[in-house]
């Protein structure tokens, strides 16, 4: 009486064929199995086997970059599973929030999505104010560094995306506020310097850069915040940004282990 | 319940009132960043820690009862704002905590926290996934008994004929919003966001220190340390505080228990460089010129002083050793980003101090500075 099924259900889970297959090591006690657990997982194997022990002191990290990534998941979840209940469009989107509220009991699907990107912009700054404060941008971090502050843009710039998305009051002012300043970039905005510097080239009476061609029409595909906008937004918010964000986030994590792991003393 | 008495709240507002209250609050939250960084050891000690948490923790639970306050401080999307200071003042803490011990730690020839721990590794099975797996879930748990707490807001739907006052935008981007006030839209809203991000990909190749690389260290780097708090607590996170709870109607500075009165007025002075320069009598009083280039000649003047001078002296100076190290190129690029950063506040305090509004206004071709 002493195989493995004698003793106790997860013993005998551990030793049949289907666990095995999937799980490639033995139970992770021993400096052997535990360097397999991270090696032979997919998921794990983004950490290294062995990290400094300052790497893993939290009044050393904070973990804002781990929290970070863990909120863009949620983001992520929470996000595809609101994608099925609303419809970008003038006529649908605020009362689909309305019946979000109203129609599903206990949901918690939008809070947890709204108050996640708050969070996540909080994590991030927190993340990059840490990193700096050890001095982890010096070489040879200095191409992470960079990927970071793209990846706080991208941060930001999804936020900023999704405030429209509710399509309220707050949502369309804040978003009016925001675009607005794109009237003023010098030479793209029909507001900024240098607007009329290429007129000339098509000829008197003509201008290149008006209120329906500059930046500002350019990112609310409009001249205002209206129905092309929240389309524009939401591709934006649930595609384009996110793709680039995990590219991007990719490059951080694999150059994180590839500039020496998480920083400490050279 | 525990709630300040009416003569502290009017006494507060009237400190915190109006433009002088921004100034006010400015100058105070720059004054606590200088003692607290200056007298670090000091702060840093953990009964100090405690009581500044206690205090601000006593402030807050006195202040909510009272409605104005609630008003703005208990709006849901506000509180991920509060958040924002107890987290930023916590971290801020921790980091000088640690500095400070390292810095000891150095004086004294003994090795630093962290490279006393990074002798030996661990391994990441599980020692650190075991603390991601309780982060998590700990973090599942606060996200969750939000989410149940408090409700995601909705407003009125989106009303073209319906303008909010005061209209603002994402409260992450109210720093910008902040600058709006002394810097025209092109500035503030285009320019300056674009050197911010510009400047935070370029500190790597600027800082030539190659010391305090993966451990907290204030002695071996101060300059980039002060440089970088003041740009992230001063100038985005009390700009944020301040562009959430204290910019009411029509963008007017607010009590913090203050009622947000739309038709509170505030008079507007704002004086252009070129008026102070031509028609007021610093030093002249003749009328402004008709051509724009010689009426706005003495800004361009100043300006090309500030950046083309400011380099120079500052290059013999506080940045002396830093251009050795930086070589001419790079030394130029760090100053003007630099000079870029302390502009803001500078100009800040002419507007406060003197009203200036524009030091270039030409309005014919939308470039004001």
């Amino acid at each position: 009486m002493t195989g493995p099924e004698h003793r106790g259900i997860l013993h005998y889970l551990r030793a049949t064929q289907v666990w095995r297959s999937i799980f490639r090591h033995a139970f992770p006690d021993d400096p052997r199995n535990r360097a397999l657990a991270i090696l032979s997982n997919v998921f794990l194997h983004l950490h290294p086997i062995k990290v400094r022990k300052s790497g893993v002191r939290l009044s050393y990290t904070w973990c804002m970059g781990g929290l970070t990534f863990f909120i863009f998941l949620v983001e992520t979840i929470t996000g595809i599973l609101l994608m099925f209940y609303y419809r970008p469009t003038a006529e649908f989107a605020y009362t689909d929030i309305v019946a979000l509220r109203e129609h599903v009991p206990l949901g918690v699907m939008r809070e947890l999505h709204r108050w996640g990107a708050h969070a996540m912009v909080i994590t991030v700054w927190l993340h990059m104010f840490r990193v700096f404060l050890t001095g982890s941008y010096k070489p040879p971090r200095e191409f992470n560094w960079n990927i970071g502050v793209i990846l706080l843009v991208c941060t930001l710039m999804l936020s900023f995306t999704g405030y429209l998305l509710p399509w309220d009051q707050l949502a369309m002012w804040a978003i009016t506020v925001g675009s607005n300043m794109a009237r003023a970039t010098p030479l793209l905005g029909y507001e900024g310097q240098g607007q009329d510097l290429l007129d000339p080239l098509l000829g008197p009476g003509f201008e290149v850069v008006h209120d329906g061609s500059d930046a500002r029409f350019a990112l609310l595909a409009g001249r205002f915040v209206g129905e092309a906008a929240i389309l524009r937004f939401y591709v934006l918010h649930c595609i384009f940004i996110p793709f680039i964000a995990v590219i991007l986030m990719s490059v951080h994590f694999w150059r994180v282990r590839k500039d020496g792991g998480v920083s400490g003393p050279l | 319940m525990i709630e300040f008495p009416d003569a502290f709240k009017h006494a507060v507002n009237s400190v915190f009132t109006g433009t002088r209250g921004a100034i006010t609050y400015l100058s105070l939250s720059v004054l606590v960043f200088a003692v607290f960084i200056r007298w670090r050891a000091f702060f840093t000690r953990t009964w100090v820690g405690v009581v500044a948490l206690a205090a601000a923790s006593f402030f807050l639970v006195a202040s909510y009862p009272d409605h104005n306050f609630f008003e703005i401080a208990g709006k849901p999307d506000n509180v991920p704002i509060m958040g924002l200071i107890f987290l930023v003042g916590f971290f801020t803490w921790l980091a000088f905590r640690r500095m400070v011990e390292n810095d000891r730690r150095v004086a004294g020839g003994r090795p630093t926290l962290e490279e006393e721990e990074s002798r030996d590794k661990v391994l990441v099975w599980p020692d650190l996934v075991y603390i991601e797996f309780i982060a998590l879930i700990l973090c599942t748990v606060l996200f969750i008994a939000w989410s149940v707490g408090i409700g995601a807001p909705l407003e009125q739907p989106a009303n073209f004929t319906k303008t909010p006052n005061p209209s603002k935008a994402p409260w992450y981007f109210l720093g910008l919003q902040e600058m709006l006030v002394y810097f025209d839209p092109w500035l503030a809203g285009v320019v300056f966001p674009g050197l911010i991000i510009v400047g935070l990909m370029a500190i790597p190749y600027f800082d030539p220190n190659p010391r305090g690389n993966g451990y907290y260290s204030f002695r071996e780097r101060p300059f980039a340390i002060v440089v970088f708090c003041f740009g992230f607590i001063i100038m985005w996170v009390v700009l944020i505080v301040m562009g959430t709870f204290l910019r009411g109607p029509n963008w007017n500075f607010f009590g913090p228990y203050e009622y947000w009165d739309p038709h509170k007025l505030e008079p507007l002075l704002n004086v252009n460089l070129s008026e102070y320069f031509w028609v007021k009598g610093y030093p002249l009083s003749v009328g402004l010129p008709e051509g724009y280039l010689l009426r706005e000649a003495p800004g361009f003047a100043l300006l090309a002083a500030y950046f083309v001078l400011g380099p120079l002296v500052l290059a013999r100076t506080f940045f002396r050793r830093m251009l050795e190290q930086m070589g001419m190129a790079r030394y130029q690029v760090m100053c003007f980003l630099f000079l870029m950063m302390t502009l803001l506040p500078l100009k800040m305090t002419l507007r406060w101090s003197i009203n200036l509004k524009y030091f270039i206004a030409i309005p014919e071709k939308f470039f004001n500075i």
